[in-house]
């Protein structure tokens, strides 16, 4: 398929569509130097979880616990830099992302052992984890001043003009669609969400493969939960309450079907991109901020919608080609 | 006359259902015994009172899910009701007007998601969460950061009194009535038949004359409408209208539904057990809170409570099943040779196949 024809293309063009308008309405959205960061640094954190969810989607699954996920992470990065302030930057990071991987894993073993939907177990740690980060941490909150400031240097410092956080969000998002696009477990991937009943009688390791898309979910939602640290420096019991629902949004609007087995993860990307960006374009464009969501929702519908007429296109194509090919091959023969 | 193995009263007690409503009255004898103040007549007050929004909008839930779709829109139409229900009071409408204006207002958000789900042939998890935010936003950009107050009493009081001197709020009434409803139309009527046939297969309903499309737009109508009415009774009860009333509530309706019995993959499910999941959330609620928990140990409980509620049959199931297999070691899992699989077919590009929450990992079809 050409470049252009690609669905990832569509969502791009229409990022390009919204920075322009925005862009002559008011040319700081773009052309200042606050303007260039926000449109790259905004995104960055549900860039992030798109990718991770991106990955699971495509095994025909959901993770709505993301959100709680990136509370518990978040809250776990400033106890740690609280209690021991003497700990590298790094390993602080490494043992968040660890954490969100535990808990990813828990729900990945649930789904792949029990077999009952990701939905519903998802749905239930959503509530676990949430009331876990809501126990520990109380009416506690993390503010900057329990932060190193080169931690929360990160979440604004920029290099080349380039956000860290960015930088960061981008390293993620070619390192999971190089494994998606040429590893051996990246394509079993796409062949479980197509059909799971086909890959197991292929002998695919199903259930290792869930367990990994659900561990690489949950570990990208724990750098998304250090990622929220350093970009907001503080973080109480509620971080990230509610985004479940932004991040699959984000997903299905870049193309990622939910049926699994098709999409790809810089198409998620995209569609985070598109919709924090459409978020803070409204209101330079004169529509009050309130509306925000109305648009989002407006957006994720058509999206869904494209979607479906595409599919249905392709397998009338597909299916055209299946019944003029045996006469081919007979008229070959004959 | 049909024979059974197992005798009627057997077939009726041990039922998943039951279990539910098993586990909600030790919770409740536990809480009374244990929990200081439980046993007083304002426990259940508060308790109807607090879960009658959950409880109304259960109901069509519970007929949506058992379908094999699902509708996350549910708590936004309450908000966007409540909004309409206090423009209109603003206007100077009456009661009746208002409240009819509101749940039609529903019917019609329904509408556009069961259109998009049944006639377009979009998965309802991504339709309604599209919904969500649409008709969360349209709530929130009719009022912006405002509240509609000042009901009138005769209207607020009407939300929270009480049946004479019971304990039982006036609103028991409806909420009796509706559950009623809604039990007789899944269990004891044609359309409920159908509703548990299109969870079941809906390409076979499909082929047994079911009308699949009508059928679910009918259900996406009565799930709005039954959410608008929720609003209503959550601004009167709360005396505030207000955009972001009820945010989040879908995951406690998704959650009790399930607690409940009811299949996420759709072709089972009861609306006694879906009660008794509601009351359970309620008691359990109300039972920590009077002894001074908060909110946080309760979502960890209701959390668990799914989880444990959907893998514990499984795990049973799963053991039943492995000692069947041992029994027929070529016990008909593996295909024929030479013949293509036949359940791999159609699950993409083709408007029935599938569920919208397919969420199926293998062998799911046992």
């Amino acid at each position: 398929m050409s470049l252009l024809r690609r669905r990832e293309a569509g969502i791009a063009l229409a990022l390009l569509v919204v920075i322009g308008v925005t862009t002559v309405v008011q040319p700081g959205f773009l052309l200042s130097a606050g303007g260039w960061r926000d449109l790259l640094l905004t995104p960055a954190i549900l860039v992030v979880l798109a990718v991770g969810q991106a990955v699971v989607v495509i095994t025909r699954n959901v993770d709505l616990s993301v959100g709680s996920v990136l509370g518990l992470t978040a809250y776990l990065t400033g106890r740690l830099f609280l209690t021991a302030p003497d700990l590298p930057i790094l390993v602080v990071a490494l043992v968040a992302i660890a954490a969100g991987a535990v808990l990813g894993l828990v729900n990945g073993a649930i789904v792949a052992f029990a077999r009952v939907p990701a939905l519903v177990i998802t749905l239930g740690t959503l509530y676990v984890y949430r009331g876990i980060t809501l126990t520990w941490a109380g009416s506690d909150r993390i503010n900057a001043g329990d932060m190193p400031r080169t931690f929360l240097g990160l979440g604004t410092r920029q290099v080349l003009g380039i956000p860290v956080l960015t930088i960061v969000a981008v390293i993620v998002l070619a390192a999971v669609a190089y494994y998606l696009h040429t590893s051996r477990g990246g394509r079993q991937l796409y062949a479980i969400g197509s059909d799971p009943d086909a890959a197991a009688l292929q002998g695919l390791p199903v259930r290792r493969r869930l367990l990994g898309a659900f561990a690489l979910c949950g570990a990208l939602a724990g750098l998304a939960g250090v990622l929220f640290a350093a970009r907001y420096g503080t973080v109480s019991s509620g971080a990230g309450t509610g985004m479940e629902l932004q991040v699959v949004g984000a997903v299905v609007v870049g193309g990622v079907a939910i049926f699994g087995g098709s999409g790809t993860v810089a198409g998620a990307a995209l569609g985070a991109m598109l919709l924090l960006t459409i978020n803070r374009a409204l209101p330079v464009v004169g529509i009050p901020d309130f509306w925000q969501r109305a648009v989002v929702g407006a957006l994720i519908i058509g999206a869904i919608a494209l979607d479906r007429v595409l599919a249905t296109r392709r397998s009338r194509r597909l299916a055209a080609a299946r019944d003029t090919g045996p006469s081919d091959r007979e008229e070959a023969t004959a | 006359m049909r024979t059974h193995a197992r005798p009627w009263w057997q077939r009726a007690l041990l039922t998943r259902e039951m279990l539910t409503f098993l586990i909600l009255v030790v919770a409740w004898v536990v809480a009374a015994s244990v929990v200081r103040g439980f046993d007083g007549p304002l426990t259940i007050t508060y308790l109807v009172l607090d879960v009658a929004p959950v409880l109304l909008i259960a109901l069509p839930m519970t007929l949506i899910i058992a379908t094999g779709e699902i509708d996350l829109s549910v708590a936004s139409v309450v908000g966007l009701s409540s909004v309409t229900f206090g423009l209109l009071y603003q206007a100077g409408l009456g009661l009746g007007v208002a409240v009819l204006a509101s749940v039609l207002l529903g019917a019609v958000c329904g509408a556009v998601n069961g259109a998009l789900v049944a006639y377009a042939g979009l998965p309802s998890l991504a339709v309604t969460i599209g919904s969500l935010a649409l008709y969360r936003g349209l709530a929130v950009g009719l009022l912006g950061t405002t509240a509609v107050t000042g009901f009138p009493e005769t209207w607020t009081d009407g939300a929270t009194a009480n049946l004479g001197e019971s304990p039982y709020p006036v609103i028991t009434l409806g909420l009796l009535l509706l559950v009623a409803v809604f039990a007789v139309l899944l269990h004891a009527t044609p359309f409920g038949r159908n509703v548990l046939d299109i969870g079941r297969s809906s390409e076979a309903a499909r082929f047994s004359g079911v009308d699949v499309k009508r059928t679910l737009l009918i259900l996406f109508v009565l799930s709005g409408a039954v959410s608008a009415l929720a609003g209503v009774y959550y601004t009167l009860r709360y005396g505030s209208a207000r955009g972001d009333n009820a945010t989040g509530l879908e995951l406690q309706v998704v959650a009790a539904v399930l607690l409940g019995g009811v299949s996420i993959f759709g072709g089972r499910g009861a609306i006694h057990g879906v009660v008794a999941g509601v009351l359970l959330i309620g008691v359990l609620g109300s039972a920590l809170r009077l002894e001074g928990v908060t909110v946080n140990v309760i979502n960890i409980v209701i959390g668990t409570a799914l989880v444990v509620s959907v893998v514990a049959p499984r795990i049973a199931g799963g053991l039943r099943v492995r000692r069947r297999s041992v029994a027929a070691p070529d016990g008909g899992s593996a295909a024929p040779p030479h013949e293509p699989p036949r359940f791999a077919a159609g699950a993409h590009g083709d408007p029935g196949g599938g569920s919208a929450v397919g969420q199926r990992t293998q062998g799911d079809e046992r």
